[in-house]
Formats: structure tokens, sequence, C-alpha cells
């Protein structure tokens, strides 16, 4: 039994987070009124900033063509393809690069520059050379997921704890051994945290693509809204992939804590 | 009489780095005889350390030979860290070094479970390290190095990440089952009285460059185990003799 103290503490620790959660679902139901009364009442320009309601209005109205689906789905099917092999690419390049010191001091400064190197710059060269298509969309994000990870998995292999690799080195490891029983395993858990950024990496990479060069998907969407000046369907789209953004990012991180515990 | 398993002659160590080189050991020879328990102290930085790689293939050496009474000797060392891996169990951290000699079989599991049950590790086989005392740790980490069954036993600074009261106890410990499993042995350590504890000989090394400034064989009268060993007479006097050769000034 807990003394009377700390069961106070708990309540205490207990009333702040309610508190937390609840002044955070009055914000935002107060800047989404806040948006919705400006609007009508003319206090903005509800054809440049739409409204709350017309968002939703054309959020049911692609539910009910059949859009929405197939919007949503191109989007976060192909943040998925590119993540994936995104990250599978950019782990084989961190093991050459661990594998072979000298080789990763050569092309560290390359490294350096494409990553400083704004992507979406590389937009009107990737539609070129790679077609007008999903082709271009999937490199776009390959591009910015890849180098990301290659960075932060071989910083993270080459930190690994020298005092286990000489463990294993004094019992004549080869270096695939320690490969693969320690700098691999002992760096599970930061490959894992890696693919929480990954995740949005990708996504980033996807929309500028679609932004540049798409039939579907939601940056389609914003981009198509912006051209015929549908501004509540650019709203639309930013809601949208905020929501997907969201979904992702969590899905993410509930697979972390599931694998992480085992 | 025992045969010499192993004998080191005129080693010498020098490293290089961008600044220059720098002689570790300029000349150290000694031999050990099957079933010995030498332990070498210095100054820190004398390049104690220095030999073990070198004894364990993990360094070259630049002069000097090292003769072997066997052919295919095997080494087993102990790190100054236990450097047990938190996401192996206790028997999987116990086996790597079979796992990559390729020679993990039922047989040797099974010798490899002999030995935990032995040495009151039984009921941790499947727990993590980080359900073990830093004492158990550290037993896991002598099991580990005797699964591969070496025929010498490398210890460097086994200790010097406990605290004196583990330390004392742990030492202890490591001493019955090396001696239980008739193991030849060579320890490193800072430490006069864990040398003098444990030790059938002890090698005094100078300051860097390493020369050997004295060989001690330890007699004491009735010796047992370490704990017990500091308590004898003569452990004092073996002690004013080694801290007078490393004449260590603050």
């Amino acid at each position: 039994m807990y003394s009377k103290e700390h069961k106070l503490y708990l309540k205490s620790i207990k009333r702040n987070k309610i508190f937390i959660i609840i002044s955070q679902i009055f914000l935002l139901i107060f800047l989404l009124t806040l948006w919705e009364v400006a609007s009508n009442l003319g206090w903005i320009n509800s054809f440049i900033y739409s409204s709350p309601s017309k968002v939703l209005d054309t959020i049911i109205g692609l539910h009910q063509d059949g859009n929405l689906y197939i919007h949503i789905f191109t989007t976060v099917y192909e943040t998925l393809l590119s993540f994936g092999l995104g990250t599978l690419i950019g782990i084989l390049i961190a093991i050459i690069l661990w594998w072979n010191k000298t080789l990763a001091k050569i092309i560290d400064p390359f490294l350096t520059v494409i990553n400083s190197l704004p992507k979406v710059a590389l937009g009107p060269i990737i539609i070129i050379w790679m077609g007008a298509n999903v082709k271009s969309i999937i490199f776009m994000a390959l591009l910015i997921s890849v180098i990301i990870t290659v960075m932060n998995v071989y910083q993270a292999f080459i930190n690994t704890d020298p005092i286990k690799i000489k463990l294993l080195k004094s019992f004549k490891a080869n270096k695939f051994q320690i490969l693969t029983k320690v700098v691999f395993p002992t760096n599970y858990s930061n490959i894992i945290s890696m693919l929480k950024i990954n995740i949005s990496m990708s996504l980033i990479g996807i929309i500028m693509g679609e932004l540049l060069v798409s039939k579907q998907g939601i940056g389609y969407l914003i981009m198509y809204g912006s051209q015929i000046f549908n501004l509540s369907l650019v709203m639309s789209g930013v809601i949208l992939l905020a929501l997907v953004a969201t979904v992702m990012y969590y899905a993410v991180y509930a697979i972390e804590k599931l694998v992480i515990k085992n | 009489m025992k045969s010499n398993l192993l004998e080191i002659r005129n080693l010498k160590k020098i490293y290089h780095d961008k600044d220059g080189e720098i002689l570790a050991i300029k000349d150290i020879s000694f031999k050990i005889k099957e079933g010995e328990f030498i332990a070498i102290v210095g100054p820190s930085g004398c390049g104690k350390s220095t030999i073990l790689s070198i004894l364990s293939d993990l360094e070259n050496k630049s002069d000097g030979e090292i003769i072997i009474s066997k052919s295919n000797l095997k080494i087993g060392y102990m790190l100054q860290n236990d450097a047990l891996f938190d996401n192996r169990t206790i028997l999987k951290n116990t086996l790597i070094g079979l796992e990559i000699n390729k020679n993990l079989n039922d047989e040797k599991e099974e010798k490899v479970l002999d030995l935990l049950n032995t040495y009151g590790l039984s009921e941790f086989i499947d727990k993590y390290p980080r359900n073990l005392s830093g004492g158990m740790r550290q037993r896991v980490a002598l099991i580990r190095t005797l699964a591969v069954e070496p025929d010498i036993l490398l210890l460097d600074e086994p200790f010097s990440a406990l605290d004196y009261q583990t330390r004392l106890a742990v030492s202890d410990d490591v001493y019955k089952i090396i001696k239980k499993e008739k193991k030849t042995a060579i320890i490193v350590t800072h430490d006069i009285e864990e040398a003098i504890s444990m030790a059938d000989r002890v090698i005094v090394l100078s300051e860097r460059p390493a020369v050997i400034k004295n060989i001690y064989s330890i007699d004491l009268p009735n010796k047992s185990t370490p704990i017990e060993n500091r308590k004898i007479k003569e452990f004092d006097e073996y002690y004013n003799l080694i801290w007078k050769d490393l004449d260590i000034h603050v």
C-alpha cells in the first residue's frame, strides 16, 4: 500500500496530464472556430483563406467521387516504397563504407555536398532524366532518404563499442563476423530510431516529387487546387497530408516500441 | 618439473603516429610454465597491456620472439571491461567465442552449461546481463573465455571497473575458478596487492620504455586463496619490495 503522500503525488501527476490533453483539444477547437468565424464574418477573404466548413465539404466531395482514397493510397504507397528502398540502400551503403574506411574518407566530401544541396533543385533534371512519371517521384524521395540514412547509420557503425570489437578479435573473428555479431546487433536500436526520421524524409521527398510531376496523390491535389485557384482543395490537401504524416510517424513509433521491447 | 608453455624473448614494441614514434616496450623476456599464475605490475602507461595484446595477436610486435611449446596454443583473453552483449542472454554471451570459431556443438554447449552450473549461474542462463551484479557479470566473462578451452588465460586488469569490496570478492572467485580448471594465467594489474595475493610470480616493469625491473617468486607459507593470502605476514614484505621497485612519486 502506498502512503497518503504518494497517492496525492500520483493524483497530481494524473491531474496535470488530463489538464494538458483538455487544453490541447480546446486550443484546436478554438483555432478552428476562429478560422470559421473569421471567414464567415468577412474578417478574412474566405476565397483565399478558405474555412473549416469548406475544407470539410471538399473532403466529403472527394469521398463521394471516390477520388479521396486513390490520392491517399498513391501517396502512402509511394512513401512506403521509397522508405523501404531508401532504408535498405542506405544501410547497404553504410555497411560498404564501414567495411572500407579509405573509401569512406574518399567519398566523405561528396556526401556532405550532396547532403547539404536542397534536393528540390534537382527536380527539373530528374524529370528530364527519368521522365514525367512516378519514377521521378520515387527517385526524388530516395535522394533525400538514402543520403541521410547512410550518414546516420555509418556514424553509428563507427561508434560501435571498441571493447566489444576487441573481444571478438581476441576470438579471431573475421570482419564479416564483427559486422554481424557486434556492429549490426549493437546498433539495432539506433537503426530502428532512424526509421522514424526516414519515414518523414520519404514523405517530404514524395510530396516534392508530386508537386513537380504527378497525376494523382496528395501533392497532386495541392498543386491542382492552386492551379485552378481552389484554395479549399489546397487546404484539404494540406490537412490530409498532416493526418497521413502523423499516422505514419506513429505507426513506425509503435513498431519501434514493439521491436525494442523484445 | 613442469614444462615451459610459453617463452617471450627480447620483446620490443614501437607505437607509431603522426607526431612520431614511441618506444613502449624496450626489452622484455620471461617464461611461463604450465599451470603457473603470473602477474605483471608496472606504472600506468608502461605497456603492460600491450604484452597481452601482442600475445593474443591483436597487435604486432616490433621485434623479439614468442616461443610456444605446442602448436595451436589457444589463448583466452579477459578484458578490462566485461563487454557482455546486452541483447544476448547469459548463455548466448558465453557461447559467442565458440560461435565465432564455428566450434559450437551440443557437446561444447553442454560443457559451458556445466561451467555455468558449477559457478552458480544456472538460474540466469536465460536472463540478460542487465539482471546481473558486477561480480556475476565478471564471472560470466570468465566463463565466456573458458568456453573456448584456452591453454592460457590473459587477464587485462579484469577487476579495475569494480569497487574495492567487490574487487576483493571477485578476484577470489576468479582465482578459484582458474585454479579449479587448472589453467595457466597471466594477469596484468596496477594493483600490487592483487598481484601478490593471486600470483606465483610477480614481474615488475619499469616506466616506459618498459624493461623488467625484478621478478619475485611469491613464497607465502600456507598459501591459499587471495583474500586469505593478504593476511599472511610475508605479504607485506613483498608489498614493500615491489612498492620500492615501482618508485611511485606523486
